[in-house]
């Protein structure tokens, strides 16, 4: 009984997410199934074959796919070596790792921009020495770059969390039995590490995939990411229906690629969450 | 030897890569010259002019008041939606805690086009339509830091308060709550953090004239960069910096690493 | 139990205040929806000060994204400021207000010149107030470009500046330039000319820097593009910014266009509305605008306070040779509107 009542402080939540949460999405799917008439079709999700959608698609996982990789590439060595060093600094070290993360996301593209504009700081100082000019403001290479700068710490910190809570004696035990450490970072460190490494995955791959406001003020208006498709359906062309539409497609990717990856984690006997 | 130095090179080439941009901003923020490359002598105008500037300090006043109230509202409903999830049975919990999920999955596009959709047909937009945005996506923070906490804590101890003959709330105030105060702390910051940086999801549910200052930054990036822009950058970044080092080196988290 | 019910009660009943306060009409406000950088803040200011009516002022980029924005219905805006082809869409879709110039007296003060203009979208000029008004060119640095050749809009195709050509992001304007530079009318719907402007843009793409619109001004006098299909106005501004700037209107012929101010359906706040029209034709605010817009203006008073030379200038001042070779928007119908858009992606998209 008691346990009953208990339940009910659960409602207002569920009142919430109805309304907020289900209610939304089913008018989503309502758009996206509908023409501006009202009648059925399928011609709004099924647009996502029509070659500029499709290539805005394609462009988007590529950008995420060599985002993500970037940054884990990054930030498994950092995430070791702050794990490794003495407990004294390593609060201090990995505070100054996450503080960027703490300006607004805004503020850090418009850092970029600035840098690496034809006459920004990055380009007057290859000149001064002499080198090549590094050209790559308006182009996707840049809109990669700054996703990396947003979401780099999206990636550190799940790893290195996953990495402090494993204990040493895990490590020496191993040790004893005769590893080496390659042996160990391959057979301790990499497993117990997987959970963190997938939502550190999960972490910069969807946001990466799905955004719009990265190649809207680094690409000049030449990158055009499924985001931007979507954007612009709504802000620009008036067309719900085909926005509610590719919404609904780039949903189901978001879910489909969590899922293949939530089974790959399981297998290796680390959930995501 | 080698190691620890090629370790440190490492560390301090992702440093540099963190913070140049940061710190150019706050260089040019001081720059008397609108270019982006020539130092034309220290000058505060630009500060001067921020803090002159009413559409900024009105977004940045919004932008603090959404995340507050939304963390607030998103921690009462978080907290109270955890107890009772954390009440039933293994089933339902499952249930619920894939449709936490899902605003944590989907795209911040899709979140903020679907309500905005949902908005659209009921009301119009303006502060309140973005305060229940950000609360809907809040939540889901909060629910995952609390549950944890109450997974651990010993439920014996608060049968035995109500053997003892204690009010249940005066078993949960002296009982439970202390144990899952952490969670429910970390995940009211977590719920501020998430909805101080958030940018698409205000930019779709917004009403006219109202801007959190993501919104207010991408329109005016979209006009073309006024050094004011990093004045603020430096200010922000500055509150961070304050904020971060006293939660994190402070009094409480001194007490709390003592224990 | 109770207890915490009680309190449930009071957050449902603090969120459904907050739900709520949007719904009123009876507050004393001014909802405006306009381009960007196309009002002095300081207009604002002065405009809440003098009337104690509280602005809501809210920006767009293109009029597509304006027509969106109002379409949309989630926001009730009382003033709109936008361009020729998309009031006459919104006239043609009966979203507009009858205009009550009794209540607007100091509308005596533009020229009527700019009313006969208006005429070629609202025939009767009784929907609109115009405001500024220009045309289309290309905004160069002398040092960077030939200045012999920016009298056609070839030279954005020439493959010498590739990586230094700032193209408009705006359909319309896209399209204007390769339609004019085909000979084409720019209110064109055929399939056959619209797919050779396609081509011809995207055959550009590979030289341009990026496809900009309020920005491309600052980029020009950050001299980080050698030349930008830019807005008279926006120009005009440049020039003053950065002297080895110049503006051209090619010889091929533009678009003229005249930006008004018209009240919506549903519009809430006619009144308030009138009173801050009158408002903006008042000599000095004009001034103000015209100093910070730098387009030229339809108020008699604003222009003939300002400097001789300034009231030549044809940057801001276009001559009528240059006028009467260009054409007006119209608004086109859905149909070829959604052809615009699909292939204006396409564009886009395009590698």
């Amino acid at each position: 009984m008691r346990n009953l009542k208990r339940q009910l402080l659960a409602g207002p939540y569920l009142l919430w997410m109805a309304g907020f949460i289900l209610l939304p999405l089913i008018v989503i799917l309502y758009y996206a199934f509908t023409t501006t008439g009202g009648n059925f079709t399928f011609l709004n999700v099924s647009s996502i074959t029509f070659s500029v959608h499709f290539k805005a698609l394609i462009l988007s996982l590529k950008l995420a796919l060599i985002c993500t990789l970037i940054c884990l590439v990054l930030s498994y060595p950092l995430a070791m070596i702050l794990n490794n060093m003495k407990a004294k600094s390593q609060n201090f070290i990995v505070f100054i790792f996450i503080l960027p993360m703490w300006m607004n996301f805004m503020l850090r593209i418009l850092a970029w921009r600035m840098l690496l504009s034809n006459h920004g700081v990055i380009n007057s100082l290859l000149d001064t020495i002499g080198l090549p000019r590094l050209d790559i403001l308006n182009t996707p290479t840049a809109v990669v770059f700054c996703m990396v700068y947003d979401f780099l710490p999206f990636m550190i910190l799940p790893i290195y969390n996953s990495m402090a809570r494993i204990s040493s004696d895990v490590i020496e035990a191993a040790r004893d039995l005769g590893a080496n450490s390659i042996t160990i970072f391959f057979k301790v460190i990499v497993p117990l590490t997987l959970s963190g490494v997938l939502s550190g995955i999960i972490m910069v791959f969807v946001p990466a995939l799905t955004s719009f406001a990265v190649s809207d003020l680094l690409g000049g208006g030449k990158v055009l990411l499924i985001g931007n498709v979507i954007e612009q359906a709504f802000m620009q062309e008036y067309n719900w229906n085909l926005g509610s539409g590719l919404s609904f497609v780039l949903m189901i990717f978001v879910i489909a690629s969590m899922a293949l990856m939530n089974s790959w984690g399981d297998e290796n006997g680390a959930g995501v969450w | 030897m080698i190691r620890k130095s090629v370790e440190r090179f490492y560390l301090i080439l992702i440093f540099l890569f963190l913070y140049l941009p940061i710190g150019v901003l706050i260089v040019l923020s001081f720059n008397n010259s609108k270019s982006k490359v020539h130092w034309g002598g220290f000058t505060l105008k630009w500060y001067q002019k921020l803090f002159s500037n009413s559409a900024i300090l009105e977004a940045f006043s919004t932008t603090i008041v959404i995340s507050l109230a939304s963390a607030l509202i998103a921690t009462i409903l978080g907290v109270l939606a955890a107890l009772g999830i954390d009440a039933m049975k293994k089933r339902g919990q499952a249930i619920l805690l894939g449709a936490t999920n899902i605003p944590l999955l989907n795209a911040d596009i899709v979140t903020g086009i679907s309500m905005m959709l949902l908005f659209v047909r009921f009301t119009r937009l303006g502060m309140s339509t973005v305060l229940i945005a950000h609360i809907t996506f809040n939540i889901p923070y909060v629910i995952l830091n609390v549950l944890p906490k109450l997974k651990q804590s010993s439920r014996t101890a608060y049968e035995a308060a109500l053997d003892l003959g204690a009010t249940p709330l005066y078993a949960f105030r002296k009982i439970v709550w202390p144990q899952i105060l952490p969670g429910v702390l970390s995940g009211f910051l977590m719920a501020m953090t998430m909805s101080l940086d958030d940018f698409s999801v205000t930019y779709f549910t917004k009403g006219a004239g109202i801007n959190t200052l993501s919104t207010m930054i991408y329109t005016e990036m979209r006009k073309g960069i006024r050094p004011e822009m990093y004045a603020l950058s430096t200010l922000l970044f500055l509150i961070a910096l304050g904020l971060l080092l006293f939660m994190n080196f402070g009094p409480s988290a001194q007490k709390q690493r003592q224990q | 139990m109770k207890k915490t019910f009680r309190i449930l009660l009071a957050i449902l009943a603090v969120a459904g205040i907050f739900a709520g306060c949007g719904k009123k009409d009876s507050k004393n406000t001014l909802t405006i929806l306009n381009y960007g950088k196309y009002m002095e803040p300081e207009v604002l200011e002065l405009f809440e000060e003098e009337t104690g009516i509280k602005v809501e002022y809210e920006e767009y980029i293109t009029p597509e994204n304006m027509y969106t924005k109002y379409k949309a219905g989630a926001i009730d805006y009382d003033l709109i400021c936008t361009s020729d082809y998309m009031i006459e869409k919104l006239i043609k879709e009966e979203e507009v207000c009858e205009m009550d110039f009794s209540a607007i007296p100091l509308s005596e003060q533009l020229d009527q010149t700019y009313f006969d203009f208006s005429k070629s979208f609202d025939p009767e000029n009784k929907y609109t107030l115009p405001y500024f008004f220009g045309t289309v060119g290309i905004l160069y640095n002398r040092e960077l470009v030939d200045e012999s050749k920016v009298d056609s809009w070839d030279i954005l195709w020439d493959e010498t500046y590739s990586g230094k050509i700032i193209m408009a992001d705006s359909v319309r304007d896209s399209f204007m330039v390769a339609q004019k530079r085909l000979g084409f009318s720019l209110n064109s719907t055929d399939e056959e000319e619209l797919r050779a402007a396609q081509n011809l843009l995207i055959q550009q793409k590979p030289l341009v820097y990026s496809y900009l619109v309020d920005e491309a001004q600052d980029e020009m006098i950050a001299e980080n593009a050698a030349m930008a299909v830019v807005y008279s106005g926006e120009a005009g501004l440049a020039l003053e910014y950065n002297d080895k700037l110049a503006f051209s209107v090619p010889k091929e012929g533009s678009n003229m266009w005249i930006d008004s101010w018209f009240i919506p359906k549903r519009a809430k706040h006619i009144e308030n509305a009138e009173k801050f029209l009158n408002f903006l034709c008042r000599k000095d605010i004009a001034m103000m605008n015209f100093d910070y817009v730098y387009y030229a203006t339809p108020n008699t008073q604003v222009k003939d306070a300002l400097d001789p030379e300034l009231q030549e200038n044809s940057t801001i001042f276009p001559p009528k040779e240059t006028l009467d070779n260009c054409e007006v928007l119209k608004s086109l119908d859905d149909n070829a509107t959604m052809k615009y858009n699909l292939y204006w992606k396409e564009i886009k998209s395009a590698d």
